[in-house]
């Protein structure tokens, strides 16, 4: 195996300008890049010599919803002749437009069609951008953390319509989020507001 | 007079015994020959990642069971190795040569359904029947591990969930000294079989460079001869200490590949005889209480045993602040953990990286320009699992 920080010392020194970040955790390189850059960056390591990423393991994205630049979104790469692996990613805000991959590499196709379907982040130039592990007719996003985990609508066998029907979901009971954090070090926000309340008396 | 000529539109499932579960394939055909194949999958979409950001660490080992629930014990290896990176800890060594071993069963188990299946779906009936034997054998051995024939739940972030029953080891050796032969019977049957042959060779043809741009990995890039096998080149768990092989093949078609999963079930017989020959009764995870549940006799005696069942079966153990990404070779390819841990005890996103998915999306690729007979002979090739494509 090459060495990793050499590695590292050559993207940083090879893209100086396109790279925010890099770091080495676990045996992997961490890249942080500006959504701009991405096909710069992309063609670059896939082509160059002495880093010759060729191949797409995944793409993904992180959902912050608390944040402006809501969705970090997440290339995995693989070098088969140098035994290396890259993390590169980048913040985008809602209904941002991003690039795709597909004309670097065929397999981010569906790749690609998953992230727009579990967390409605849009491609430009994607040759065929559907839905592809949900329903047909689905709606919204999953994966995003504001979609709740038991869904909107629930499909059954209507007896009467003698047909498969969806209707909004009806459950007996909620669904319980137990929250088993310690009492002894989840105190912490109760004292803070009854300080705050103390002020203000 | 000209007449107008409109290719025939066929839907390939999602009820087909060929197509290896819940595939919809549509097929667009000019006479027999097919010109565009267009998978829609997602008709056994559980939303397990979502379901994993919900449960702790703990609870969500079963939904990688539920994955490719062909050899359950190699999806829940990713798991447990990305949480033991995070947190930083040893294995004991036999609760490794146990996983590996175990993960080397389900390698079996998963290569004997897929030649048996493609010989099945090309024609041959007797293979399967002789195969599946062998597998109830092997899973027996995964109910007395774990008490469940499939969905073992075994493996946990430090070890295993508890040691082998007395015996087992034995009876494992014995199935290593008998399986050999199967595997010499479903050659005789197969690999120099006319039929089994001409459906099979330069059937769905992959080179070198689309295996790379088309993110194949395991038996799938192996076939096209590039000789990549993580548990050589990144060695996890005990990997690096064991002898074995990686079959390569040459033309990259249907056969080579078969060719590969026998070659690599021998492979793995030799694995499983290395691990237990050199395990050594001793502790099957690790020391750690804040991780590792006690057992039910120290809760009786110990007030601190008592806390610590009490927390990790509540709360769960936490895991802190940190991104990465470990994968390990499933028998179907590179299966890889994507895992964000925000210092609570539920992981913030687990994204899976199932090998199926991307070979299931070369579809296209692969089947245009060949017969529709062929569609069968190639989809059994991919080994395709849809309890990993849809997740």
């Amino acid at each position: 195996m090459n060495n990793i920080i050499d590695l590292e010392k050559k993207i940083n020194s090879e893209l100086t300008t396109k790279i925010n970040k890099t770091s080495i955790k676990h045996n992997q390189i961490y890249v942080e890049i500006n959504k701009e850059d991405l096909m710069d960056v992309v063609l670059f390591i896939k082509t160059n010599k002495d880093t010759k990423f060729k191949q797409l393991i995944d793409i993904t994205v992180v959902d912050y919803p608390e944040e402006t630049q809501r969705f970090k979104i997440v290339y995995l790469f693989l070098s088969h002749e140098l035994n290396h692996r890259m993390i590169l990613s980048y913040f985008i805000s809602e209904n941002e437009l991003i690039s795709s991959l597909t004309s670097v590499f065929p397999s981010a196709n569906w790749m690609e069609r998953e992230v727009f379907d579990m967390y409605g982040v849009n491609f430009k130039n994607h040759p065929d951008l559907r839905r592809i592990l949900t329903d047909y007719g689905f709606k919204g996003h999953p994966l995003r953390k504001d979609f709740p985990l038991t869904g909107h609508s629930e499909v059954r066998y209507s007896e009467e319509k003698k047909k498969v029907i969806n209707e909004p979901v009806k459950l007996e009971q909620n669904y319980r989020n137990f929250d088993y954090e310690s009492p002894w070090e989840g105190t912490k926000y109760i004292k803070e507001i009854s300080e705050i309340n103390d002020k203000k008396n | 007079m000209t007449k107008k000529i409109k290719n025939l539109n066929l839907n390939f499932g999602p009820q087909h015994p060929a197509a290896h579960g819940v595939l919809r394939l549509i097929l667009e055909l000019d006479g027999e020959v097919v010109e565009k194949a267009d998978p829609h999958i997602g008709l056994l979409h559980r939303g397990t990642e979502k379901l994993i950001e919900n449960k702790t660490y703990m609870q969500a080992v079963p939904y990688f069971d539920r994955l490719d629930y062909v050899a359950p014990m190699n999806q829940e290896h990713a798991f447990a190795l990305a949480i033991e990176k995070i947190l930083n800890i040893e294995v004991p060594i036999r609760a490794q040569y146990i996983r590996v071993m175990f993960c080397e069963i389900g390698r079996i188990l998963s290569h004997i359904l897929n030649v048996t299946t493609q010989a099945l779906d090309v024609g041959a009936l007797t293979p399967s029947l002789w195969g599946f034997e062998e597998r109830e054998t092997l899973m027996t051995f995964y109910e007395r591990a774990s008490g469940s024939r499939l969905h073992a739940n075994y493996f946990r972030a430090g070890g295993v969930h508890q040691d082998l029953p007395a015996g087992l080891e034995n009876d494992i050796s014995k199935f290593c000294e008998t399986f050999p032969k199967i595997i010499n019977d479903l050659e005789n049957l197969l690999t120099d079989n006319r039929i089994f042959k001409q459906r099979n060779v330069d059937i769905g043809v992959v080179t070198k460079d689309d295996a790379l741009d088309y993110s194949f990995s395991g038996v799938m890039i192996r076939g096209s001869g590039i000789p990549w096998d993580l548990r050589k080149s990144q060695p996890y768990d005990c990997y690096d200490q064991l002898e074995f092989k990686i079959p390569v093949g040459k033309n990259g078609d249907c056969y080579d590949r078969y060719l590969c999963r026998i070659e690599e079930m021998k492979e793995s017989v030799s694995i499983i005889k290395q691990c237990l020959a050199r395990m050594e009764k001793g502790p099957i995870k690790t020391f750690n209480g804040k991780i590792s549940p006690p057992s039910k006799a120290e809760i009786k005696q110990s007030m601190e045993a008592l806390i610590h069942h009490f927390k990790l079966f509540t709360e769960g153990y936490r895991v802190p602040k940190d991104e990465i990404y470990t994968a390990v070779e499933a028998p179907k390819g590179e299966f890889g953990v994507y895992l964000i841990s925000d210092g609570s005890s539920k992981p913030y996103k687990c994204k899976i990286r199932a090998p199926g998915f991307s070979h299931l999306q070369s579809m296209d690729y692969l089947i245009k320009g060949h017969m529709l007979a062929d569609v069968p002979a190639v989809l059994g090739s991919l080994d395709i699992v849809f309890g990993e494509v849809d997740r």
